[in-house]
């Protein structure tokens, strides 16, 4: 059974369901890493995700409209992050407690709207598969990149543009600087507080988009916290990729593939327990935390609210 | 003199309830939510009243929720003030599950106290493990103890996973084809004694008990004392000659030692079993995270931590009779939970402020009559 595992159809299997699975951890890990890029640790991506599965299915459900439920989960996020931006930066809350908050808060506004408004667990028809022409009929290769949903492409598209803003642009640098150091950044002219509201809401909104694609792109059902740990990693994966968006892709895919592999085993029937086989991917993120976290350094002002001294 | 006494008394006093403005504003923002679901929101707190409070049994019960809750934010207390955040309360408490509930199905032939004894120790021990793996992780290869907790929850339930389906499985589950994951059931004799004719058990008795001795851990003794200097100033706990990372190791170890006694608790004195559904939650009844609301609510002091337990124990219980009397999901009271937590943490901002205002005062006022408030300084440090 071991030598299923080496067969091209199970090889292109397994890659190209690691490839559509890195969609969820790539939106709203490049989110994070806006948010933690201008000092700003938000650890309620999983409440935001959760809610904007449940508003992103619950709106395709009643309205047909795949798109209607992209934006739905796109704006519940920013509204998350709007709260989010508001506690951290005008209240100066503790970021990672705050975080915690605002996770048990999506994890049971999205278990009580999913009882209340569905009730069942149904299933929508989600965003089909684009072949790309030409480049999806190379065999092997087309079935892996060339052959996912919009939400799919979409998300390693975000990586190249988040690279770019981040380092390529003025918005980038003046994130980087508040990031790294708000007073010279205050005394230059830069607003502290408006470059992290944006950051954060930013970041919202990727997480809900992120919920999205895992409730009407890869999964096409919604249930009660889906999500499952899911966001959580997805902040593990901005230290793992250390801010960087590259990094962070190679962070994802590293996380997706181990995951798809795992599942595989489970499909073909391989006797490794599946319990043991999921918690591959968690041992293996430790592992690679040891490994890289202590030669590289985290932005300067991450976690510190900001306070003007005068 | 006696006017900045008052007001200092006053504004101490509005420290305290701040934790309790913040409750009633979630439970406001609960109201407006139940106006919204269409439900009487004076009816459904009734019935959550009353499901906690409302018999002796229901108080009983709240306080069986309210044990687990204790213990972590125990743990909660120790670590928060070693300024090290611990998540994984949940893993923690599957760990000293698992070593307590192994205790009490292998050592069948002993007597029950002794079973009972090595059993909160085997608790202690694995919720010690599971928290001094990312204390070791911080302390010397400098990763976020945030994220290593997490993900250590996550390892703790497939471990747990596994071991309830496969070699610990109650081997009449195994014969069925439902393979619910829980193990055999404890013998009687070795569950946690019941304190009145309730479900009350003894571990509540020994929560209280242990909240006392974590006060004086982190108060009166040197231990303590470096857990809290190191929180409040590394650097210069460093060049007090205090070893940092060791304080940060054993601050996560104590941390998930607690957690583990709370899991150890939940299967002699509830459960008699380990069960889960195949989630964290399943067995813990996210105990691990609404500990750390509590803690936080009792401003991560133990005394103040038992009250903080039993208002979010009653709010648990209650929850579950508010969804029996106006069909609203307990969901809602997660979310509440959410809530508080936001608030409580935003609050802090007037505390400090008030704080700054009352050192200002003295300051100007009496500072020679008045002492200062306790401030770690390298000096003294150095004992």
């Amino acid at each position: 059974m071991i030598a299923d595992l080496f067969t091209t159809t199970v090889l292109i299997g397994i890659l190209a369901s690691g490839i559509r699975l890195a969609t969820p951890y790539l939106y709203a890990a490049i989110g994070e890493t806006f948010g933690q890029k201008s000092g700003v640790l938000n650890l309620g991506v999983e409440g935001q995700m959760l809610l904007g599965c449940f508003a992103a299915f619950y709106v395709a459900l009643t309205s047909g409209n795949l798109w209607l439920g992209v934006l739905a989960a796109m704006i519940v996020g920013a509204l998350m992050g709007l709260a989010m931006a508001f506690v951290t930066v005008n209240l100066r809350a503790q970021q990672g407690i705050s975080g915690i908050g605002f996770y048990l808060f999506g994890l049971g506004m999205s278990d009580l709207l999913f009882q209340k408004l569905m009730g069942t667990v149904e299933t929508v028809k989600g965003f089909p598969k684009i072949y790309i022409p030409g480049l999806s009929d190379i065999p092997g290769l087309g079935e892996i990149f060339f052959s996912q949903n919009i939400l799919v492409y979409g998300a390693y598209l975000l990586v190249p543009l988040a690279w770019f803003v981040l380092n390529k642009t003025t918005l980038g640098l003046k994130i980087r600087s508040v990031g790294e150091n708000p007073d010279a950044a205050d005394s230059l002219g830069v607003s502290v507080a408006r470059i992290r509201y944006f950051t954060i809401i930013l970041g919202g909104t990727l997480s809900g988009l992120a919920g999205a694609s895992l409730s009407i792109a890869l999964l096409n059902v919604f249930q009660q916290n889906m999500t499952s740990g899911l966001g959580f990693i997805a902040v593990a994966l901005v230290y793992f990729g250390a801010w960087k968006p590259a990094g962070v892709l190679g962070g994802a895919l590293l996380f997706s593939m181990v995951n798809s592999l795992q599942l595989w085993i489970q499909v073909l029937g391989i006797p490794i327990p599946s319990d043991i086989a999921v918690m591959m991917p968690y041992v293996l993120t430790i592992l690679v935390l040891v490994a890289t976290v202590s030669r590289v350094r985290a932005p300067s002002a991450l976690t510190k609210p900001f306070e003007r001294e005068d | 003199m006696k006017k900045v006494f008052q007001s200092e008394w006053m504004s101490r006093l509005v420290d305290a309830l701040l934790p309790v403005f913040a409750t009633l504003a979630a439970l406001l923002i609960g109201a407006v939510m139940l106006l919204f679901l269409q439900v009487n929101p004076i009816q459904a707190y009734a019935a959550l009243w009353n499901g906690a409070f409302g018999s002796v049994n229901a108080f009983a019960e709240t306080l069986v929720k309210a044990t687990p809750l204790l213990l972590v934010a125990l743990g909660i207390c120790i670590s928060f003030r070693g300024d090290v955040i611990n998540i994984g309360g949940e893993g923690q408490m599957i760990v000293g599950a698992i070593l307590a509930t192994w205790v009490g199905l292998t050592f069948t032939e002993s007597p029950g106290w002794l079973v009972i004894t090595l059993a909160m120790l085997g608790g202690f021990l694995g919720g010690a493990i599971w928290g001094g793996i990312p204390g070791l992780l911080k302390a010397y290869f400098n990763v976020n103890e945030i994220l290593s907790t997490v993900m250590m929850n996550a390892i703790a339930v497939q471990l747990m996973n596994f071991l309830l389906r496969g070699p610990m499985i109650d081997p009449s589950q195994a014969q069925l084809a439902s393979k619910i994951p829980q193990t055999a059931r404890l013998l009687d004799i070795f569950h946690l004694p019941r304190l009145v004719p309730t479900r009350l058990h003894l571990g509540a008795l020994i929560a209280v008990v242990l909240a006392v001795l974590v006060y004086i851990l982190l108060w009166r003794t040197v231990l303590g004392y470096r857990i809290r200097a190191v929180g409040q100033n590394p650097h210069a706990s460093r060049y007090a000659g205090i070893k940092v990372p060791r304080y940060v190791v054993l601050a996560l170890l104590f941390s998930g030692a607690f957690a583990g006694l709370a899991g150890a608790v939940q299967v002699y004195g509830v459960n008699y079993r380990m069960i889960t559904d195949g989630s964290a939650s399943g067995f813990t009844g996210s105990a691990g995270f609404n500990g750390i609301v509590a803690a936080l609510f009792g401003q991560l002091h133990p005394i103040w931590s038992i009250p903080a337990s039993i208002l979010f124990g009653a709010l648990l219980v209650g929850a579950n009779s508010m969804q029996r009397a106006v069909q609203v999901p307990s969901a809602l009271i997660t979310a509440l939970n959410g809530l508080v937590v936001v608030f409580v943490v935003s609050s802090e901002i007037w505390r400090r402020r008030r704080q700054r205002r009352r050192l200002a005062a003295v300051g100007e006022g009496e500072a020679s009559s008045r002492p200062r408030p306790p401030q770690v300084t390298a000096e003294e440090a150095k004992r």
